[in-house]
């Protein structure tokens, strides 16, 4: 895998422009996916949630649990985004919830990454029985539906709480990663480099930590921000029909309150649109990081993307794998 | 044939997996559930059905673990599942039966329609890319990471409540008897056009984005290149080159992430009060009716590992790699 190589060195599709900017692209390269536009965007988006849920407590104005007689108000300088049907602030409901869904997506991903790297590369790199066991486990916890399975698992528990949900959707969610991860160690298993270290005679771990981890951590990243976007997803889902605990705020929390106080037949939009496009905005910009990382590994997709800007300045339709043929007056063409 | 089999056995093995789950999870769980259950509903559970909820929860103190476990294989192959105490005295079994047929003709094929037309539209992009529709991109990311019930809600207040196009909940006109007539059938699909176009919508954005990475990768394929060189008309590189092994990736994905989607369909269908297994689960998480929810669980799981063997035959019919190999 050359993932780590200098970007630069495998991008044929940069058309060598001038000196400042091949500099510029090389300092760029150094900081990795951020020089991905995708990318960006999302970790600016994901940074903002982030900080709300630290901050969340203290900047909210509302107590968002506190009943008040100000009942179902539309959009007001009081209240930025109205107030539910018992006169709660929504505002304050979404900032203190914030905490909630990132904490819960947070741990459920560090722990399923966490089963996923052991299984996947365990599995990919011992091969044989070991393997065919391993990878026919997460086989079939890939193909059980993983929410019927929680909202049953959390149903029964006598209290649902964030972690205990945390750890359940950990528990059924780790096992795309972890196959993922063991087709890229089982074709890495074979590289030189890991039999040159073998013949160094450099201990187990050693090989599997500092000779394939490395190699593995852009596939382990995607795994994680994948596995967070479910967590997320499936605990406000939870929070949404009910199966979690409805004392704690988290954004789930609040959709299940607007749809059982019938907000919708009311008309009162502030109350649901707000939330869910809180979870749209955060999966969004999960997603983008991801598609930032897939097109750092899989530099076809880069390319299209870098030189698609540059064939469209030079007016050329980018049509399939074609190399395109630049028919102007410079023969530079594009690589 | 070799592929197939193998993966029969993979099925038949996950069932088992996913079967024996279900008869151990109630028994893992800490406290007396049976005991504040019967607090919960006060004396209107009948012996019966507090007997059936001991030996679902493993409390009959005596039979062994392996006895119950016999007994439990035993009731699933005579189809009983327990009785369901929201709909007491109605057998789980029958309350499944009656919802099933809901769910497998609103989540099935809008699943399908969804795939399909993300599909040809993922084609499209990928195959055009660099042009303007590559600012669809964007547009479909953000539907993809929203929450199908969140959707529904949207799709409720606008085409149900504010410009009352749609019915905003229920399967059928009230007023109407279950039948195989016209009026029956129409009311059927009014009342599923709702749901169906939020869970289409929903998914649609999913297939594109993975469909177009995968034709761009494809793409650049050596066998696209001659293909074009040779002259062949466009439309046959860009189908039966380039999407045709595209599409390959897609489906297996197809397969793995049915369990997801069906997930999230369940909930649309809560959102939606549609009379199907998603709703049925949703009353059973209201009443805490556990042998409910364990029936669900299972005829879901069963009906998401048919689905799977369904989409590796088709795989395999569209692979002829997988074939060869047996």
């Amino acid at each position: 895998m050359s993932i780590q190589a200098d970007p630069v060195a495998v991008d044929p599709a940069v058309v060598a422009p001038s000196e400042v900017q091949l500099t510029r692209r090389g300092r760029r390269a150094r900081l990795g996916i951020f020089r991905n536009t995708k990318a960006l965007v999302g970790v600016v988006i994901l940074s903002f949630f982030i900080v709300v849920a630290i901050i969340g407590p203290w900047i909210a104005p509302y107590d968002p649990s506190k009943v008040t007689p100000e009942s179902m108000l539309p959009p007001s300088a009081a209240h930025w985004l109205g107030t539910t049907g018992t006169g709660q602030d929504i505002l304050s409901q979404l900032i203190v919830g914030t905490q909630g869904v990132m904490v819960v997506g947070l741990v459920a991903g560090i722990l399923a990454t966490i089963i996923s790297v052991i299984v996947g590369v365990i599995s990919g790199f011992i091969g044989g029985t070991g393997d065919e066991v391993l990878s026919l486990i997460s086989n079939i916890f890939l193909v059980i539906p993983a929410l019927p399975l929680i909202i049953i698992i959390a149903g029964l528990l006598p209290s649902a709480g964030g972690m205990t949900i945390a750890l359940v959707i950990a528990l059924t969610g780790w096992a795309w990663g972890a196959r993922v991860l063991r087709a890229q160690t089982l074709s890495l298993r074979k590289r030189d480099f890991v039999e040159a270290a073998r013949a160094n005679g450099e201990p187990l771990w050693r090989i599997v930590f500092f000779e394939i981890m490395p190699n593995l951590t852009a596939i382990i990243a995607s795994g994680f921000i994948g596995t967070v976007i479910f967590a997320i997803l499936s605990e406000v889902t939870l929070a949404f029909i009910g199966v979690t605990s409805i004392s704690t705020w988290n954004w789930g929390t609040v959709l299940f309150w607007a749809q059982s106080s019938q907000a919708l037949v009311q008309g009162a939009w502030w109350w649901f649109v707000p939330a869910g496009l809180c979870i749209a905005a955060v999966g969004t910009s999960l997603t983008l990081i991801n598609f930032g990382i897939d097109e750092f590994v899989n530099p076809r997709l880069r390319n299209t993307a870098a030189s698609a800007g540059i064939l469209r300045k030079k007016k050329i339709r980018a049509r399939i794998g074609f190399t395109p043929v630049y028919r102007g007056e410079k023969k530079e063409g594009v690589a | 044939m070799k592929f197939l089999l193998r993966r029969v056995g993979f099925y038949l093995f996950t069932a088992w997996a996913a079967i024996t789950l279900n008869f151990f999870i109630p028994r893992m769980l800490p406290g007396d559930p049976v005991q504040s259950l019967i607090n919960k509903y006060q004396g209107r559970l009948s012996t019966d059905a507090i007997n059936s909820l001991r030996v679902l929860f493993g409390l009959n103190t005596h039979t062994s673990l392996w006895q119950d476990y016999l007994s439990y294989w035993g009731n699933l192959f005579h189809g009983d599942f327990g009785i369901s105490f929201t709909y007491f005295p109605t057998p789980v079994a029958d309350v499944i039966a009656q919802s099933l047929p809901w769910t497998l003709m609103l989540v099935g094929i809008s699943t399908i329609v969804g795939f399909v037309l993300g599909t040809l539209a993922g084609v499209g992009l990928g195959w055009r890319r660099g042009t303007w529709m590559d600012g669809l991109l964007p547009v479909a990311n953000f539907f993809s990471a929203i929450p199908y019930f969140w959707l529904g809600l949207i799709a409720i207040a606008i085409f149900g409540v504010a410009i009352p196009l749609f019915p905003a909940s229920g399967g059928y006109d009230g007023g109407l008897e279950p039948s195989f007539s016209w009026d029956f059938i129409g009311s059927a699909l009014y009342h599923a056009a709702l749901p169906a176009l939020t869970i289409v919508i929903s998914s649609v954005a999913g297939w594109i984005l993975s469909m177009r990475n995968m034709m761009v990768t494809v793409s650049s394929e050596d066998y696209v290149t001659v293909a074009q060189a040779k002259g062949l008309p466009e439309r046959r590189v860009m189908f039966g080159y380039a999407a045709r092994n595209a599409v390959l990736p897609s489906i297996s994905g197809f397969a793995l992430s049915l369990g997801f989607i069906v997930g999230g369909t369940l909930v649309t269908e809560m959102v939606f009060s549609y009379p199907g297994i998603g709703y049925v689960l949703f009353q059973a998480i209201g009443s805490k009716d556990y042998p409910l929810m364990q029936g669900v669980f299972l005829i879901i799981t069963l009906s998401v590992l048919v689905a799977n063997m369904a989409a590796d035959f088709v795989y395999a019919f569209l692979d002829p790699r997988t074939r060869q190999e047996g």
